[in-house]
């Protein structure tokens, strides 16, 4: 993996050193590169998500799944002339790695449609920057509100600050009430200890969380805020063992929320942790050293394996060899990518079988039409950016397995 | 304030394994002057040490009869390393200008964290660390803490002791105090200074591995990035402490520890301090605590003990 971060950097030394000698013979250079694609027109989908660290096991599985809609759109022939072709760069879940990589992106000519990121705070980084390149921008994981509908979203005043970017994700404004919905009415959970990791995404979720659970009559207890990469929760467990809680509210990501709750039930507390899609991965149950039983967590969407159009999905990824699990976000990865492939073939098959110069606009005004059947149900994009499929579903950790606990649709 | 015995308990066993990481810092500063910041990726060696330890061995061991062999994995992979990086990295600057070696020092530690994050088997995320089974012990209604936590409180004291012991008894740690006095002297008495900063080495990157293993067994992980929060922690509680004296560290680890979790209990209570309190805060209130302290005293807690430097 590091090799292969070596080899990028090379690769854009490289580049960058060509790019300085092509400036004298401009025309002769260019043609050689289109010459080299021999079938036909190259165009690049390109990915950014965390391929390396805390994150690794959701960032690969989002690179894995684009890179099987991108075979199976170049084996399909969906767009007839153009070849599809996949650019990953690992942001590491740093906001400052994301904005690098979308420049990164946007200076490749080659790139029509990026996939990612995977962090909420990550994808505000980056945002503008692709923008202001009229490149379209479909994340399969951002969940925060403000992404798509502005600052003042929660006081009814939306506003969509960014025109390319778009999500199959929904987001915290509808994940965090349909949590608090099952924590109180289902689980009969009535004091709550909130904890965020200070993120964009923890935050807002806890918020989303905390405005419908005291609205539906629960009780705040509590609340604290713990660091990424933190380690240590003794302190932070005291206060939740002496607040009386009956069940903590975690906003954040599995690396800090595993070994919370790990922490918190080995002192004897049998206080189960809820959060967001952000905590729903394998490696929660493996952090929290296997005694997260009880804990629970929402996710966007239907459970991929329970869907037929996802079976399909699953096979195919199975038998395309990838080492990594496609993990919580593979199949909106894979439509994310396939919204693409579908906006690039209204494009080019508007403009007579060719890219157009201005392909990257085209595309943007293209995406908020585009609508299919994808591996999570219809995809498609309300004039906010947001995908139009709002289900979410509630899982629970039953013997060190994630077990789907309720599906529903939250209507408020 | 029926919080406040459990938060004394966190404190203290947190400030326990600082303090532990932070022998290291001091001992190798006491004798080269040395601010040795790949420290804390020693600390972290030593918990993959152990690790490999466990998984070398056949599954189903008692946890018992691993956890010594663990330890002694841990402790010889952390010593070889510091010893291979005293001979390689630092010896060959030994006369060279003070920031040499601190820059050196940082290279080490990105060297060491990426040759683990590269190399290791699956250590791109967070290795999980077996457990000592067992539920916690409740002390008194107020109190209860992990098995893992009792081997903290017994290991952090007993290493104290063995260290104390040794420095003031053996002939070895005798060389140690005079080579901390004046490297020249002790070399013009007999002593062979390289080898006393290898055993200051190796004595220090053996007590972090203590400490990794204590990391493993309360936290449930290890990770290659768990060196750098940790060595900088342990690295305060140094300074804290008054740089160069053993005992200072222990102190330093403890006062820090136990400023943390005061702080995460209590800063938020205080009127019209709510928005500095809580956990994320924690770290801040243990800077500002060195800073004063270090304002009053700018030796540290125990640093005019100059004597007992080792």
């Amino acid at each position: 993996m590091r090799h292969r971060s070596l080899v990028v950097l090379c690769a854009t030394v490289a580049a960058g050193a060509l790019t300085l000698t092509a400036c004298g013979s401009r025309g002769s250079d260019n043609k050689a590169n289109g010459d080299s694609s021999s079938g036909g027109t190259a165009v690049t989908i390109g990915v950014d998500a965390p391929i390396s660290g805390d994150l690794s096991a959701l960032g690969l599985g989002i690179r894995n799944s684009v890179d099987l809609a991108v075979k199976q759109a170049n084996a399909q022939k969906i767009v007839p002339g153009v070849t599809f072709k996949i650019k990953a760069l690992d942001d590491q879940a740093q906001p400052s790695s994301g904005q690098q990589n979308a420049t990164q992106l946007v200076a490749d000519k080659s790139v029509l449609g990026v996939v990612g990121p995977l962090n909420s705070g990550v994808a505000q980084s980056m945002q503008k920057v692709f923008d202001d390149a009229h490149l379209v921008e479909v994340s399969p994981a951002n969940t925060n509100p403000t992404l798509t509908q502005g600052e003042n979203y929660a006081s009814g005043n939306k506003v969509r600050p960014f025109k390319s970017y778009f999500r199959t994700a929904t987001t915290d404004a509808i994940q965090g009430p349909f949590g608090a919905d099952y924590a109180y009415n289902d689980a009969k959970k009535t004091k709550v200890f909130l904890v965020d990791d200070k993120q964009t995404y923890g935050v807002g979720l806890v918020a989303a969380f905390k405005g419908e659970f005291t609205k539906l009559g629960g009780k705040v207890v509590g609340q604290d805020h713990v660091n990424t990469k933190q380690k240590d929760f003794s302190s932070v467990i005291t206060k939740i063992k002496s607040s009386g809680a009956d069940i903590v509210y975690y906003g954040g990501q599995y690396p800090e929320a595993g070994p919370l709750s790990g922490q918190l039930k080995k002192t004897g507390a049998k206080i189960p942790v809820m959060g967001g899609d952000g905590m729903k991965d394998d490696k929660y149950i493996q952090l929290a050293n296997n005694l997260a039983d009880g804990d629970l967590t929402t996710s966007v969407g239907a459970p991929v394996e329970s869907l037929d159009s996802a079976k399909k999905f699953v096979a195919d990824y199975q038998a395309g060899g990838y080492s990594d699990p496609y993990a919580a976000y593979g199949g909106y990865s894979y439509d994310s990518a396939w919204a693409i492939v579908q906006a690039v073939k209204a494009v080019v098959d508007a403009n007579g079988g060719k890219v157009p110069s201005d392909a990257r606009a085209k595309i943007v005004d293209a995406m908020s039409k585009v609508s299919f059947d994808g591996v999570t149900g219809k995809v498609s994009f309300d004039e906010y950016g947001d995908a139009t499929n709002k289900q979410l579903t509630v899982y629970v950790v039953k013997n060190n397995k994630w077990a789907v606990a309720k599906t529903g649709t939250f209507t408020g | 304030m029926h919080e406040l015995p459990q938060q004394l308990a966190n404190g203290l066993i947190l400030g326990s394994m600082y303090g532990l990481i932070a022998i290291g810092y001091t001992m190798v500063y006491g004798i080269v002057q040395l601010i040795n910041f790949a420290h804390g990726e020693i600390f972290m060696t030593g918990g993959f040490g152990a690790l490999s330890t466990w998984l070398a061995l056949p599954s189903g061991t008692s946890i018992w009869l691993a956890l010594p062999l663990m330890l002694i994995g841990g402790i010889l992979t952390a010593v070889l390393i510091a010893m291979a990086a005293e001979r390689f990295a630092y010896r060959p600057l030994r006369n060279a200008p003070r920031l040499a070696p601190l820059i050196t020092a940082i290279g080490l530690s990105l060297a060491l964290q990426q040759a683990v994050w590269a190399w290791y088997p699956n250590a791109k995320d967070a290795r999980t660390f077996p457990q000592i089974p067992g539920g916690p012990f409740n002390i008194s209604s107020y109190i209860s803490i992990q098995p893992a936590d009792i081997f903290l409180l017994v290991a952090a004291p007993l290493s104290m002791l063995i260290l104390g012991t040794f420095v003031r008894k053996t002939r070895t740690g005798r060389a140690m105090q005079a080579t901390a006095q004046d490297p020249d002297t002790a070399k013009l008495m007999g002593i062979n200074t390289d080898r006393i900063i290898v055993v200051a080495f190796a004595l220090g990157a053996a007590f972090a591995a203590v400490a990794a293993v204590s990391h493993g067994l309360r936290y449930g992980q290890v990770d290659y990035q768990m060196g750098f929060i940790a060595g900088l922690k342990a690295f305060t509680a140094a300074v804290l402490g008054g740089i160069g004296n053993i005992y200072g560290a222990m102190l330093g680890g403890l006062v820090l520890g136990l400023a943390e979790a005061l702080a995460t209990a209590y800063i938020a209570d205080v009127p019209g301090m709510h928005q500095l309190g809580g956990g994320s805060w924690a770290d801040v209130w243990a800077f500002v605590l060195l800073i004063v302290v270090l304002l009053v005293r700018p030796q540290g807690l125990l640093g005019e003990r100059v004597a007992d430097r080792a």
